[in-house]
């Protein structure tokens, strides 16, 4: 199993200080950071104690589902939204009582957000004009931006006659035109249709690269997240759950939460039975036994959840440590590979995602489940990833 | 049997529908009909039958000094009201729209109860308020009372379309640089045009037309149009008065309508000449 570093098993209040050490020691010269950040509506919080130091360059999601603040977080940044509590840094520079207006950041938003009266040049020189940058620098810098943004020649269209996918791009040319410090995008590809979105996706982290700008990334798309960004920030009811690359994040839940939120993982309950410094022998609450990879011992009889990965089961015959028996409620056929929903017997069925050797399985066959002890991740009865 | 039954059912009830819609559009609009009719009569009595085409009621209400001069009073009158409402309005609805601060229920309330208090006692009112302090009655107060009338409406309308401006357009300004003053003024105001331009419009009509708080205000010696036939009625039905009344209809329905057409006009214009320069 691999190890994630340093942002593992805590609780929570704890967990977001240390994630917050473990970055500062990363980034020498951070290009945001978050001190203990709290904001509140009124009698209602919507973050609570959140640090975070983010790496110049870099490109950092905030993960969650709506509600869990990843928004508030990123209007903080950019001034829209007034923090109660904390300190926000960029480039060094505290800006809690900076207007918006002088921060210097770029926004892009799920609606784009173009002025609907003005043409594409204007909404893209709009950053330039109010930098006092002189008209034929503007000219050029538009240009060249249209041209990152591969729309060249767009300039005298208004953005009625541009498609989803092209509005969004002459958004993100407008923010990106200035040379913020910052590029913060707030859910960016939601307004798109599925093939448009991973257009973008690749459009958005070239672009992204190309000019090395640091992007905060918003979004509740943990398909996005996973395959654009450098480190992942996992939110949940306005305070931090993980903090890690993408394969962190997904391989090594620091809780139940996150293995949940991404992926949908299997959670099967059930109670130690004998472990030592590898494995510990788990009776599930379904009877069944299995053997599963634990970093230290566990007391005998601690109830403890198995997080297994659809991918993570092979179906039918396999030499894998673990087998499991149950009956195929449900097939879905997705060409290369099959989703099962197989019971086995507790109160929910297990979902099982493996490629197609053979034949596809019918509802009602009983089958077996492999797994192997290293496939999985054991969590404790707080639902904290067991280190 | 059940079926056609339903069917004839509904094709009655088209049919009362649309009974009883023409007849509110001729109750509506026969007195209208009527007078413009009846301005282009020939006969010395302004009713029916007609004895004959004329234009000689408009010919004497050229040569009528007292008429022109309430026309000129109104126009006036109309235009500054519109200006001044319009101006107020259009902050108001900002305000009442983008911010919150104590008391705003309150104001928006209050904003519009002039448009729900009886013309008759706001007529009343502000003229007992002027004895009160002891000021005469002026063209100021004239104006005034006609800019309190307008507010509300026009506070409405730009209200409904501050509404539908989301605040994303305003905040991507204040992202990319611009003051709040700069975004309203490239951003905001830019879009609210439509809410200007009609708020301005039924200001005007509302200032033009108004007649029973206009005679309580007026100064003495001082008439607007609506006044003015009011006293040319107490002395006689003269045809004039259907001529000027034709004239009034003109003006109040023409320039909203001329207004209408110039801001579609130009969105149109806008719309159409931009696949040109695509291909270009």
């Amino acid at each position: 199993m691999p190890d994630s570093q340093g942002t593992t098993l805590h609780p929570r209040p704890v967990l977001a200080g240390a994630a917050g050490a473990s970055a500062a020691a990363e980034a020498n010269s951070p290009a945001v950071e978050f001190r203990d950040i709290d904001i509140a509506y009124g009698k209602f919080v919507a973050v609570r104690d959140f640090s975070l130091s983010i790496r110049k360059g870099s490109f950092v999601t905030l993960l969650g589902p709506s509600g869990c603040g990843k928004t508030t977080i990123l209007r903080s940044i950019a001034g829209l939204v007034d923090i109660s509590g904390g300190q926000i840094m960029i480039d060094g520079r505290r800006v809690d009582d900076v207007p918006i207006y002088k921060r210097n950041i770029g926004l892009v938003f799920q609606s784009y957000a173009l002025f609907p009266h003005k043409n594409v040049f204007d909404n893209v020189a709009f950053g330039l004009k109010y930098r006092n940058v002189p008209k034929p620098e503007i000219a050029r810098k538009v240009g060249k931006a249209l041209e990152m943004v591969r729309l060249p020649g767009s300039e005298k269209k208004l953005p009625s006659q541009l498609s989803g996918g092209q509005q969004q791009r002459i958004a993100l040319a407008r923010a990106i035109v200035f040379e913020p410090q910052v590029l913060l995008l707030d859910e960016p590809l939601s307004a798109l249709d599925a093939n448009m979105r991973e257009e973008m996706r690749v459009e958005i982290k070239k672009i992204q690269k190309e000019t090395g700008i640091t992007a905060i990334f918003v979004t509740h798309d943990q398909e996005e997240a996973l395959s654009m960004s450098d480190r992942i920030v996992v939110m949940n009811a306005g305070a931090v759950e993980q903090i890690g690359t993408p394969e962190e994040v997904y391989e090594a839940p620091a809780t139940a939460f996150v293995a949940d939120f991404l992926g949908k993982a299997n959670m099967l309950a059930g109670t130690v039975r004998g472990s030592d410094r590898k494995t510990a022998v788990v009776v599930l609450g379904t009877g069944q036994t299995i053997n599963v990879a634990c970093p230290r011992p566990l007391a005998d009889g601690s109830k403890v959840t198995v997080v297994v990965r659809p991918q993570k089961f092979s179906v039918g015959a396999g030499a894998s440590a673990n087998r499991l028996t149950g009956r195929v409620v449900s097939a879905s056929y997705l060409g290369g590979s099959a989703i099962y929903e197989i019971d086995i017997g507790g109160k929910a069925s297990l979902r099982a995602n493996a490629p197609i050797t053979g034949r596809v399985l019918r509802e009602g066959e009983t089958v077996d489940l492999g797994f192997d002890a290293e496939g999985c991740v054991l969590l404790d009865e707080g639902g904290q990833r067991i280190s | 049997m059940r079926e056609t039954r339903r069917k004839q059912e509904g094709r009655w009830a088209w049919r009362l529908t649309g009974f009883v819609t023409v007849c509110v559009y001729i109750f509506m609009f026969a007195p209208i009909v009527a007078t413009v009719i009846l301005s282009f009569n020939a006969s010395m009595f302004g009713g029916f039958p007609m004895t004959g085409f004329s234009l000689q009621w408009y010919g004497k209400l050229m040569a009528n000094e007292a008429v022109l001069a309430a026309f000129r009073t109104s126009l006036w009158i109309a235009l500054v009201t519109a200006i001044v409402t319009t101006a107020i309005g259009v902050t108001t609805a900002f305000a009442l729209v983008r911010f919150d601060f104590r008391g705003k229920q309150a104001l928006s309330t209050l904003v519009i109860l002039p448009a729900l208090v009886p013309e008759t006692i706001l007529g009343v009112g502000l003229l007992v308020l002027i004895k009160a302090v002891d000021q005469p009655r002026t063209m100021l107060l004239l104006v005034l009372g006609h800019i309190l009338l307008a507010v509300p409406y026009v506070v409405l309308i730009a209200q409904a379309r501050m509404i539908g401006i989301r605040r994303v357009y305003e905040e991507a300004a204040l992202s990319l640089g611009a003051s709040r003053f700069s975004s309203f003024r490239e951003i905001t105001l830019p879009l609210l045009i439509p809410a200007v331009v009609g708020g301005a419009l039924l200001a005007f009509t509302i200032s033009f037309d108004n007649t029973s708080a206009s005679l309580f205000w007026r100064p003495a010696g001082v008439e607007t149009m609506p006044t003015q036939i009011l006293s040319m009625l107490k002395i006689s039905i003269s045809p004039e008065i259907n001529a000027l009344g034709t004239v009034m209809i003109l003006v109040t329905v023409g320039i909203p309508l001329i207004g209408g057409l110039v801001l579609q006009s130009l969105t149109k214009l806008r719309r159409r000449g931009e696949p040109k320069e695509e291909t270009q």
